[in-house]
């Protein structure tokens, strides 16, 4: 079954893009959305009966050499069976968004057909990101990896005559390259160490690798944190981290609908993604921990502040969706991996919610992207604006302090997840990243709803003709904006107990002691030590599955190196999740009390006192205009790399080639070619043939001759 | 069949010599007989070449096939393929037809044309069949002549300075290679190659200039001298620039072959010659060998995106891919060779592509100039589909062939030297730029070239001819087993070879 959820996409992707002359472009779309939608319905079937422990399916040998062996495969355990969901049901959604929203298109002529070639291409991401969610080993993941890079490539440049687009585009490919380049360097590490670059085998080696030391160019690093970081630096391209952020902002250049799939919802987060998968190594690594942290506290930070002053509708979510990705990299960083993979699956539909939304609004005002030109929307697109209120509820964490139903706090979902995340962050004693995540849930208030009110209230701004004309979308688009509203009020609410709460452990299959922990029973008497005897049985024997199942060579090395059970994995010694219950009230309460602050600022910048923003741009120019320009980090690597790096290349073409490895050696043939070029001009004569051949035969026969008579010899 | 590998070496040139002796003239109709009698040569070539692949047994890591009888002058005429020889052999049988078929549209001497490449082939296939030193000399040799006309008489414009250029770099460097050889048979005492392997060549440290002392003694000098002319051929930096000369003034046909084959005899000398026979000698220059790897791939990728002339970008994006090649084969362990070998294959594929479809719209502008394109994929869908393809096999995107060549070097040069993995690697990131930035700007945008308005998209033939190498491509990178099986035991064998000769060695010094 999950084989089919792999390949309909696939199966769609090829016939959108090659056959649709053949089944009419309304063909192409039929097919590609009815595959999509029924790789869905498998997810969810797949999702809600997964069993117990981790089943691996084999399709076919991939690169074999010496003791190296892939395999194209698939892994289905909960972390597989979470982002099968968010994949194909965000995916399935935007497919069909796509039909309303991509109708009709400024960008091409009448007789132009493009519809087939995009949804062939939003089919193709999918089936990508699902290789890569899906991957038995790192090899495969590295496919999926660079495989949704492509298909984000073309679709950053679907508008391939524009040249903002093909630059976005390039941009994208390259800066992910940046990260791949970290990504694969900790693939041939892992490799190296461990003689494969299967999961299993790479989980169970993490405790040796934590105690080796690996000599990587001239310094001997501990092994462990090495390749963690390195990994981390691919999870860092891909999911948009800071100073490898910078294509996500121009990645809007593609349509709307990608943005919400590929740049909010699923591609992005597959950063995330692998940190929680690596969660065997990653417990083993203490300092890129501490790194992952960090880094996705500052691009928590930084992407807020950005998001404060941009006028682009979308590209404040871009922001939004780069802070929020920070967020979810310290929940990892911080060793609540199943926080993480929450707010990641809460963040996919709120925040695809919030792009689909955001495209309506674009639909409805004529492709006009500015907020500036927009205003008083709610009473001409007022189903559009309830999706968006949702939306902006949701990631800015609304909810209700203090009150639970079955030990499930009530709110929008980003209430539980993102709060989940920074009582987590404070429990990991880390309060740098806690105080950075509490000021940027702020920032995030403000910023949401600076956009609701600068698109929705206040008085009609900028082009009087499209304000006339703004419509509310068609059904088709507005259909799956209804199912994500769904979503974005109650996945909190419904899976908090799964993620966060007491079922953490039977959800993630987690052994029987981490069991006791996530529980929170781990503290009232060690009833561990004294466990029954039946379920310690019951973990042997289910360890002992786990070896047959997954252990390439046999079980000679017995319990050492056996990797751990469960989708993801926290050492004994982490106890952070359990400690994220009984933090402080007033840390439960603080991002609470953030978000409301930057509501009140948002209404009185937007709505109370309408000349202050301006005043206040006034007042602190160079502050306005850093974060307008996204803290400089485009010119700073056009200064640093773009343009040195071309420059050079000329500097080596003429210099290097031409001047010295060219002058030099045909500055030793100077005698030469003059010769040459006078025998040249009987080129055309054929006289040159004799010549050569003479030249050969002349040495054919020198050669003889010495051999022979060194034969002799 | 016990001479299969004769006639595949010589189907070819006895159609050229057929060719020669019956067409006359130059009329129409003698052109196109000499087309098809060169088109239908070569597929029976491939064909025959495909029982060769069908027959041989995987699981051997010794030379099949071997066809032995003396020769002229006590010389022996033997010929024999292994793991790593066959498959070159069916890379250059595969290209060949395509080849030929891409220069169906030819208008000037087509019957001299045809019989160069048919000579060409037959010089080829003998370079990696051979198992005679003198025999392997001349293959190797003669090969430049064919090619020396190719560019000459069908070039563009500049092509005498760039014939010379290509004649001077590749025999100045097999000069050395000749001297080598001469020197190799008077210690063994023999010219046959697997004689040769297992022959023990001194490795004493030789004084040299009475104060320093060469390591490696009479194999280093040996392996400088064949490093002489294979680092011309790969091309290694720094000795590459005849190669974008050269593939710019070459007819399309010619830029095929000559990135798709020519340039792998390196590699293959490398791992026939310089591995086996000088273990001691290519241990000690492993390290100077890394170092010009690693700067060729940040060099040449970095030229790359400064060019102007796709030929030319595409010429030093293969110098680059080779400095991936050079540095699997000197990792030598089974990775790195598989790798390379892999890559070698691989980028027969691509970069044969990358030319035909350069030769594509060349052939419709009569210019390889960036800046004279744009926009295309407006008026040629298909071929905006296929160049993209063959763009992002170039970048080694996984999924093709050119992902599996590239992690396989690279992982196996991690194992030995993290500098030169952390530069290669680097490459990943330089290819993607030059690579999209000349797609970007030859195919994507708005058409407003006046020039451009009318061009047509690809025809039939061209699509038949680009198909098949979309295909190989797209099987080696999902199912590359079919290659790594095949070179599998014969790469151990080699690679296990050179490290226990490498051990005795060291043993043998221990125990002085």
């Amino acid at each position: 079954m999950a084989t089919i959820i792999l390949l309909a996409p696939l199966l769609g992707a090829l016939i959108g893009g090659f056959g649709w002359r053949l089944i009419t472009e309304k063909g192409a779309l039929v097919v590609t959305t009815g595959l999509l939608f029924l790789s869905c319905a498998l997810s969810w079937y797949v999702f809600l009966t997964l069993p117990a422990g981790t089943q691996h399916i084999h399709l076919l040998d991939w690169i074999r050499s010496g003791s190296l062996d892939t395999s194209w495969g698939i892994r289905l355990d909960r972390m597989t069976a979470i982002m099968l969901i968010v994949v194909t049901t965000v995916s399935a959604l935007v497919h069909l968004y796509s039909w309303g929203y991509m109708a009709h298109d400024d960008n091409w002529t009448h007789h132009e057909a493009y519809k087939a070639r995009f949804f062939a291409y939003l089919s193709f991401f999918t089936f990508a990101m699902l290789m890569l969610v899906t991957a038995d080993n790192l090899v495969q993941m590295f496919f999926g990896w660079e495989g949704v890079g492509v298909a984000s490539y073309l679709l950053i440049g679907f508008y391939f005559k524009k040249p903002s687009a093909n630059a976005a585009a390039i941009k994208a490919f390259v800066v992910n390259r940046v990260g791949d380049f970290g990504f694969a360097l900790g693939i041939f590490g892992l490799y190296y160490l461990t003689d494969s670059i299967d999961m299993d085998v790479v989980f169970a080696a993490a405790p040796k690798l934590a105690q080796t030391q690996l000599h990587f160019l001239s310094w001997d690093f501990n092994a462990a944190n090495l390749l963690a970081v390195l990994l981390f630096i691919g999870a860092m391209g891909k999911s948009a981290q800071l100073f490898l952020h910078t294509w996500l902002p121009d990645a809007m250049e593609g349509p709307t609908p990608v943005s919400a799939l590929i740049h909010a919802a699923t591609m992005v987060t597959a950063g995330v993604f692998l940190v929680c998968r690596m969660s065997p190594l990653f417990e083993y690594a203490p300092e890129a921990k501490m790194m992952v942290v960090y880094v996705g506290a500052v691009t928590a930070f930084f992407a807020a502040t950005v998001g404060l002053v941009q006028n682009d509708i979308k590209r404040v979510i871009a922001y939004s969706t780069c802070s929020q990705l920070g967020y979810m990299f310290v929940a990892a960083g911080s060793g609540v991996y199943s926080v993480a993979m929450f707010h990641l699956l809460t963040h996919a539909f709120f925040k695809a919610m919030l792009f689909l939304g955001a495209g309506s609004v674009i639909h409805a005002m004529h492709h006009e992207q500015d907020m500036r030109n927009y205003g008083a929307l709610r009473k001409k697109i007022p189903f559009t604006f309830a999706i968006m209120l949702i939306g902006t509820l949701a990631i800015t964490g609304v909810g209700i302090p203090f009150f639970s139903i079955g030990g499930v706090p009530v709110g929008f979902a980003g209430y539980l997840s993102k709060d989940a995340i920074i009582e987590s962050a404070f429990a990991s004693g880390n309060g740098f990243a806690f105080y950075v995540l509490v000021a940027a849930a702020g920032m995030t208030s403000f910023y949401s709803w600076r956009l609701i009110f600068l698109t929705f209230f206040g008085e009609e701004r900028g082009d009087h003709h499209a304000h006339e004309h703004a419509h509310e979308s068609p059904l088709v688009m507005l259909t799956p904006l209804a199912l994500l509203a769904v979503g974005s009020v109650l996945a909190g609410m419904v899976w908090y107990n799964s993620f966060v709460g007491e079922k953490v452990a039977t959800f993630f299959n987690l052994p029987a002691e981490e069991h006791a922990m996530a529980e929170g029973h781990a503290p009232e008497g060690h009833g561990t030590e004294a466990a029954p005897t039946a379920e310690a049985a019951h973990e042997a024997a289910m360890a002992g599955t786990m070896m047959a199942m997954t252990m390439a060579e046999p079980a000679a090395e017995t319990e050492v190196a056996k990797a751990p059970q469960g989708a993801i994995f926290m050492a004994e010694t982490n106890h952070v999740l359990h400690e994220s219950h009984s933090v402080p009230d007033w840390v439960k309460l603080s991002p609470f009390g953030a978000m409301v602050t930057g509501f009140f600022f948002a209404w009185l910048y937007y709505i109370g006192d309408k000349p202050l923003p301006g005043r206040t741009a006034r007042a602190l120019p160079g502050l306005y205009r850093f974060l307008l320009n996204k803290w400089y980090f485009d010119e700073l690597y056009d200064l640093l790399f773009v343009n040195p790096a071309k420059s050079l290349g000329r500097k080596l073409w003429k210099g290097g080639d031409g001047a010295v490895i060219d002058g030099a050696i045909n500055g030793l043939a100077l005698g030469w070619i003059p010769f040459f070029t006078r025998v040249a001009g009987r080129i055309q004569s054929g006289y040159l043939f004799h010549y050569a051949f003479a030249m050969v035969l002349g040495i054919v026969a020198l050669m003889f001759w010495v051999v022979r008579t060194g034969g002799m010899n | 069949m016990q001479n299969l590998l004769s006639i595949i070496t010589f189907l070819p040139l006895a159609a050229a010599a057929v060719l020669a002796v019956t067409s006359r003239g130059a009329s129409p109709a003698a052109d196109r007989n000499a087309k098809w009698v060169a088109l239908s040569a070569t597929t029976i070539t491939f064909l025959v070449s495909l029982l060769l692949l069908a027959r041989f047994d995987p699981a051997n890591p010794g030379m099949q096939f071997v066809e032995d009888r003396d020769w002229i002058m006590g010389l022996h005429y033997k010929l024999g393929v292994d793991g790593i020889s066959v498959l070159f052999v069916m890379l250059t049988t595969f290209l060949m037809p395509l080849t030929i078929a891409s220069a169906w549209h030819v208008e000037s001497r087509v019957k001299e044309y045809m019989i160069a490449f048919l000579v060409l082939e037959a010089l080829m296939i003998g370079v990696f069949v051979a198992l005679d030193l003198v025999l392997f000399y001349l293959f190797f040799e003669a090969g430049l002549i064919p090619m020396f006309l190719i560019i000459g008489i069908w070039g563009g414009k500049d092509r005498i300075y760039a014939t010379f250029k290509f004649f001077l770099y590749t025999f100045l460097g097999s000069v050395l290679m000749l001297v080598a050889m001469i020197s190799m048979f008077m210690m063994a005492g023999t010219t046959d190659i697997v004689k040769l392997m297992a022959f023990d060549f001194p490795h004493a440290d030789l004084p040299f200039l009475g104060y320093w002392s060469l390591t490696g003694g009479v194999q280093s000098l040996l392996f400088l001298a064949f490093f002489a002319s294979f680092a011309v051929k790969m091309p290694m930096w720094p000795v590459h620039t005849w190669l974008p000369d050269a593939h710019v003034q070459a007819p399309t046909a010619g830029s095929v072959v000559l990135a798709a084959v020519l340039l792998k005899m390196g590699g293959y000398g490398f791992l026939r010659f310089s591995l086996p026979m000088f273990p001691v000698g290519t241990e000690t220059m492993t390290t100077f060998v890394f170092i010009l790897s690693a700067v060729a791939i940040v060099y040449t990728s970095l030229v790359a995106l400064a060019q102007e002339d796709m030929k030319k970008l595409i010429a030093y994006s293969s110098v680059a891919h080779m400095g991936y090649v050079t540095m699997g084969i000197f990792a030598a362990n089974q990775q790195g060779v598989d790798g390379a070998i892999f890559q070698m294959l691989s980028h027969g594929f691509i970069s044969g592509a990358l030319f035909l479809s350069v030769g594509v719209i060349y052939d419709r502008m009569h210019t390889r100039e960036i800046a004279a394109y744009g926009g295309l994929v407006n008026r040629m869908p298909a071929y905006a589909m296929i160049f993209m393809f063959f763009t992002m096999a170039n970048v080694g995107l996984p999924g093709t062939s050119g992902f599996v060549g590239e992690f396989l070097t690279l992982m196996g040069i991690f194992q030995v030297n993290t500098w030169v993995a952390l530069f290669a690697t680097s490459g990943v990131i330089l290819s993607a730029a030059y690579a999209l930035w000349l797609y970007r700007r030859v195919v994507f945008g708005e058409l407003v070239k006046e020039s451009l308005k009318t061009i047509s998209d690809m025809t039939t033939r061209e699509k038949a001819i680009l198909a098949p190498l979309v295909v190989m491509t797209l099987l080696l990178g999902i199912y590359p087993s079919l290659v790594t099986d095949m070179i599998g035991p014969s790469v151990a064998n080699l690679v296990q070879t050179y490290h226990a000769d490498l051990g005795t060695v060291a043993q043998a010094t221990a125990g002085n």
